[in-house]
């Protein structure tokens, strides 16, 4: 039986190589990072490059999803900042009410999410052309929220987000204020990179295993073939975009904790959802949809980032960053081509 | 005649002329309501003078140039989102080279990075979405690089201004270039083996593959011109301004799309005329400047601009559902 | 005139149907039994889909009504009839292609543990049901994907099974399978049986009825003509209920076998482990036909003359001149031209949304254009003579050409390549899933050509069609021409025999193949 065990490692490995290929080049990158940098391998370089992937990282975990339909969602950046303007308003006080701020922009993405799928399903336009347009009403919402950039964030959370978890701990006061000996080890774990596992874990590891996640995977596989098999498309599609709301709006939260304002920018909204894309394809998921998975996605972010951290530690010319930043893209992309050169049939090319 | 007559009876007008119907009623619409506007404000009805509407023209010429590239993209079921960078390099190498060689150097730069894209989607099969957002993140670094981040010094060049911002019989020149470009895609939609080609490549690729059809070849041309438009929209748009600047394509590329999905073509590709690209685009300009008219602020813009792109899709009539 | 079985288990009455215009059914009476197997057969357009389509819930009827063990039912979905014990096996497979065996077979309603799917559980139960169909060899870990198409339709058996049938259909459900993979089958259906199953079956292969069937049914237009118990009536009266006219022979007469010097000559043809050092020859008016059991290398074998296949080892010839052939564009230029009918018409021999004129005209846009335009006058007289000519029926040719049916449909595409006015035609299993009817024109058209001086290569699934056209037919083997037969040789015992490779050798000519 151990025999099959192997093979069965072996089977997933390769049938999910997009996958397996961005964790280890990431691994690789980052890595290399560390040596290079000064002050490398110590907490306060992990707390500040968590910080700084967290948002985008979420919004790779939306993205993720419609994808897997073999769809698109051009809000997610948009939700994202609908959602950064929304809790610049009602997370400036204390205590309870910050809670239920929280729970309320919660719900703001995930229902800006579910409008989405609405109008996927229900009005039957195609996914890229109708996020197009709801991405417009959802950031003159936010602009509407935040015509220029403002607000204010209760000063713990940002400290607490922000930060490891000693300081998570001290400001919330358990674990004896963080000074607790077992906790010690994990004290210098950046808050943003648990909140993001925690995530990952609570939320999609659970969606994928589920029948309602399977669907997503059927629709985007083949979507007459789940209609006749008799699997809820609707349902699929409506689960799919209120979860992508949902991890955009989570990443809007942290954007507002993390900046301690609203700011409705447009051309930032663009780049982030843009960058979404890069990510999904760079971790393993194919824009055709059937195959992949938001963990690959968060990779890809890693990726993306980790390759501008580089720029900066390995001391390049500003001016020649964004052009780096731009082969290496096109590189990362164009990997799957590989695959390319080995096809002998040119019919399998066609889809 | 009375056939003609007959042709403007909505409900039998064909799958692709609905659209086309549908979004000039809109037109009508939004310069009415923002007549009505105007009357109530000021007393005035300048939406409906020969003035306004040239200049919404020449507004959109720019627009128009670049979504008459983007539908034959979106035509053969794949989208090129490189063109903010390739317009923005198209104006700043007309800019930077300047003279007698500006247009022809412009243009070049679009045929390579057309060529590019072309070669990477038709021979590498990689997925255009995808492949066109780096080689659009490549075009950005070369154009950083190149001008230090800033606006470039240099400015345009006489015979740019003279294409874009002069007038000859009162119609400005860019409106010219427009139609132009829309003669030459029409005849070449309708008329040539290519625009069978892209009708058929863009339904099912493959059967046009089994068919003879040379699918590279034609995927290529399709991104060459797009971006070569693309380009040219840039220089236009630098002699309209007198300049060119960092990000000056940004703003085009999804109106663009809009522009061609309003029109009636399908974003799956396959399916669609390029008169309702060019009735997309002239609403998407005028529906711009009458919610400016009409002091709406930004938010309020976002929000119609969104709900009409809806709108005006449920009203076309939805997509098929995939199962039967 | 229907026979009424003591135990109907579905009973249809009156039941109708239209979509637009067209009757697709109209006032049928129908039932079936447990545990007997029920032929439905009639041509493309008869009703056959239609009726399968109502009874496993995919569509509901405009009239009528059905009852299952005496109470009245009525599906509004795929999944309301499987609850019913009603599990339809379709033509084109329910399967996702990038999801496992295991999920594929349990996605209805798989295993839970805790509200999520039960991995273990789901795989424990797709090895129990491919075990019960002898496919212990399928890993319930793979894709779908990346199964041989044989497979694919085992695991589809394997899923329907899995819905606990109490009626099963199969629709065309064995086109795609190996033989062996056939018997695992009919050894299946023959257990349902034996447990009280009943079973309806569609095929258009003679062969496979008389050896399964107790029952069968004719449509015809959209009306059940007569059910009739095993034996009762010959093949020819099936095959004239199912026309309703009379029919003097199924195929056009061949001239006298003759050598002929070479039109079309392959030299050695390697591809991967596909083909192996095949080597063949077809003359003008020639139609020689390729055999042998499924996925042996016949399509790869079209494929690689036509260009589609990269690295492949050997010659083309034509007229004694090596051809360079590689892309469909220098195909259709090698001397006289070479054309081939794909496999699918629906994915890779048509524009489904386009026009019939679009996808006539699609391979000859050069030689209707004058320079870079293309001439439409010349287009609408090569789209008027290819509709003539063919007897294509249709409305109008600005319909979209998928209103048209099957066989119209394979027409179209046919009469796409004729345009091209080709020395060589290859095609790829061309009347499978077409009805009686419209097969005959085909075959008639095929010697027409090859009187006109065509060489013609076609790969059929089909003895009859085999014995009943060709001069000559190759046996193809794991890749390899294993035995060539011409003359009198060309009869069933024969193919059979060289398909299965009873003779061990590779032979030519004579009536010596025989076990």
């Amino acid at each position: 039986m151990s025999a099959t065990k192997q093979s069965d490692l072996g089977l997933r490995i390769r049938q999910n190589m997009g996958f397996s290929i961005a964790v280890l080049l990431f691994v690789i990158v980052y890595f290399l990072y560390h040596l290079a940098h000064p002050k490398g391998f110590s907490s306060q370089v992990l707390v500040q490059n968590s910080n700084e992937v967290f948002s985008l990282a979420m919004l790779a975990m939306a993205q993720t999803v419609p994808v897997l339909l073999g769809g698109l969602d051009l809000s997610v950046g948009a939700v994202m900042t609908l959602v950064d303007c929304l809790a610049s308003h009602l997370l400036e006080g204390a205590g309870p009410s910050v809670g239920f701020g929280i729970i309320a922009c919660l719900f703001a993405g995930a229902l800006a999410g579910f409008v989405n799928g609405c109008v996927v399903v229900f009005g039957r336009i195609q996914p890229i052309i109708a996020t197009l347009a709801t991405g417009a009403v959802y950031m003159g919402l936010a602009l509407f929220l935040r015509p220029i950039p403002g607000g204010k964030i209760n000063e713990d959370i940002n400290w607490a987000m922000t930060n490891a978890l000693g300081d998570f701990a001290e400001t919330v006061g358990i674990f004896e204020d963080g000074k607790a000996a077992w906790f010690q080890p994990i004290a210098g774990v950046p808050t943003a990179l648990v909140l993001l596992i925690i995530v990952a874990l609570v939320t999609w590891v659970p969606f994928r295993r589920s029948v309602t996640g399977r669907t997503v995977y059927a629709i985007g596989s083949a979507e007459g073939a789940a209609f006749m098999s008799g699997l809820n498309i609707a349902g699929g599609k409506l689960a799919a975009f209120t979860l992508a709301g949902l991890f955009a709006g989570i990443g809007g939260i942290f954007m507002a904790i993390q900046t301690s304002s609203g700011n409705a920018d447009i051309p930032m909204a663009g780049a982030y959802t843009l960058s979404s894309i890069a990510s999904v394809v760079i971790g393993g998921t194919s824009l055709l949809g059937g195959t992949g998975g938001a963990i690959g996605s968060i990779f890809g972010t890693l990726i993306l980032k980790v390759i501008s951290f580089n720029f900066r530690v390995f001391d390049i010319a500003p001016l020649l960053q964004p052009l780096f930043e731009g082969l290496v893209l096109l590189a990362a992309v164009s990997l799957g081509a590989l695959s390319i050169l080995r096809v002998k049939n040119q019919l399998e090319l066609f889809r | 005649m009375i056939d003609m007559i007959k042709k403007f009876s909505f409900s039998r007008l064909s799958r692709d002329d609905k659209p086309i119907a549908i979004a000039a009623t809109f037109i009508l619409v939004i310069l009415i309501a923002g007549t009505i506007y105007t009357l109530d404000r000021f007393g005035s009805a300048p939406l409906f003078s020969p003035t306004y509407l040239v200049q919404q023209l020449q507004i959109g010429s720019f627009l128009g140039i670049v979504a008459a590239g983007m539908m034959l993209v979106i035509l053969i079921s794949q989208i090129d989102l490189s063109v903010p960078w390739t317009l923005a390099a198209g104006a700043m190498t007309a800019t930077a080279v300047g003279g007698e060689w500006a247009l022809p150097a412009a243009l070049v730069v679009g045929l390579l990075v057309g060529t590019v894209n072309g070669l990477g989607v038709a021979y590498l099969r990689i997925p255009s979405m995808i492949f066109t957002l780096g080689v659009n993140a490549v075009m950005r670094g070369l154009m950083v690089a190149q001008t230090g981040g800033f606006a470039p010094q240099t400015k345009a060049t006489d015979l740019m201004r003279y294409i874009a911002a002069e007038r000859t019989l009162g119609i400005p020149h860019a409106i010219f270039v427009w139609l132009a470009v829309s003669i030459l895609l029409v005849i070449m939609l309708r008329r040539t083996s290519f625009g069978r080609s892209i009708y058929a490549i863009g339904n099912k690729e493959a059967a046009a593959y089994l068919s003879g059809v040379p699918t590279k070849r034609v995927t290529i041309i399709a991104f060459i011109l797009c971006s070569v438009l693309a380009s040219l929209a840039g220089v236009l748009l630098a002699g309209y301004s007198t300049k060119a600047y960092q990000g000056m394509g940004d703003a085009y590329v999804l109106p663009a799309i809009a522009a061609v999905v309003i029109g009636g073509t399908n974003i799956l590709g396959g399916r669609g005329r390029y008169l309702g690209t060019v009735v997309g685009v002239i609403l998407i300009v005028l529906l711009n400047s009458v919610l400016s008219i009409m002091e709406m602020p930004e938010a309020g813009r976002q929000i119609i601009y969104g709900l009409v792109i809806i709108s005006m899709l449920l009203v076309y009539g939805r997509g098929e559902k995939a199962t039967s | 005139m229907t026979t009424r079985d003591a135990n109907d288990m579905l009973v249809l009455k009156g039941i109708s149907k239209r979509y637009g215009g067209v009757k697709a059914l109209q006032d049928v009476d129908f039932s079936c039994g447990r545990g007997r197997v029920h032929a439905v057969l009639g041509e493309n357009g008869a009703g056959k889909s239609t009726l399968i389509k109502i009874i496993s819930g995919v569509v509901q009827p405009d009239e009528g009504s059905m009852t299952l063990d005496g109470s009245a039912v009525s599906f509004r979905s795929p999944a309301a009839a499987n609850d019913a014990g009603i599990v339809c096996i379709f033509q084109e497979l329910s399967l996702m292609p990038d999801l496992t065996v295991a999920d594929n077979i349990s996605i209805s309603s798989p295993p839970r543990k805790f509200g999520l799917i039960d991995a273990k559980a789901q795989r424990h139960r797709a090895e129990e049901l491919l075990a019960t169909i002898g496919c212990e060899d399928v890993n319930p870990l793979m894709r779908i994907r990346d199964l041989p198409l044989s497979r694919r339709q085992m695991v589809e058996i394997a899923k329907a099974l899995g819905k606990k049938p109490k009626i099963l259909i199969l629709d065309e459900a064995t086109s795609a399978l190996t033989s062996s993979d056939v018997e695992k089958v009919y050894a299946m259906l023959a257990r349902l049986k034996a447990e009280g199953v009943a079973i309806l079956y569609i095929s258009h292969r003679m062969h496979e009825i008389e050896a399964l069937a107790d029952d069968a049914s004719v449509f015809r237009n959209g009306r059940h003509i007569e059910t009739f118990k095993k034996g009762a009536r010959s093949n020819d009266e099936i095959v004239q209920l199912m026309i309703g006219r009379e029919i003097s022979a199924h195929f056009p007469p061949k001239p006298a076998y003759e050598i002929r010097k070479p039109l079309l000559e392959i030299r050695n043809l390697s591809w991967e482990n596909r083909l192996h050092d095949v080597s063949l020859s077809v003359g003008r008016g020639e139609i020689v036909g390729l055999g042998g059991l499924d996925g042996q290398g016949q399509k790869e074998l079209l494929l690689s003359m036509f260009g589609v296949l990269k690295r492949v080892s050997g010659d083309v010839l034509i007229d004694g001149v090596p051809q360079k052939l590689n892309s469909p564009i220098a195909a259709k230029s090698a001397g006289g031209g070479i054309a081939l009918v794909p496999e699918d018409r629906k994915t890779e021999g048509l524009m489904l949304p386009m026009s019939i004129a679009e996808n006539l005209v699609i391979a000859s846009l050069d030689e209707l254009s004058s320079g870079i335009f293309v001439d439409e006058a010349k287009v609408s007289n090569a789209v008027a003579d290819a509709i003539q000519r063919l007897k294509i029926k249709i409305g109008s040719p600005d319909d979209a050409v998928s209103t048209l049916s099957g066989g119209n449909q394979q027409k179209v595409v046919i009469a796409k390549w004729l345009m091209t006015r080709p020395d060589v035609i290859l095609l790829n299993d061309p009347t499978r899933g077409i009805d009686v009817g419209t097969k005959q024109e085909i075959y008639r058209l095929l010697r027409e050509l090859a009187n006109e001086g065509a060489a013609i290569l076609f790969y059929s699934t089909d003895y009859d069609e085999l014995i009943g056209s060709c001069d000559r037919v190759a046996i193809l083997y794991d890749g390899r021409i294993i035995s060539e037969l011409q003359g009198d040789a060309i009869n069933e015992k024969n193919i059979v025999a060289a398909s299965l490779n009873i003779a061990g050798q590779k032979s030519e000519g004579g009536a010596h193949v025989g076990h």
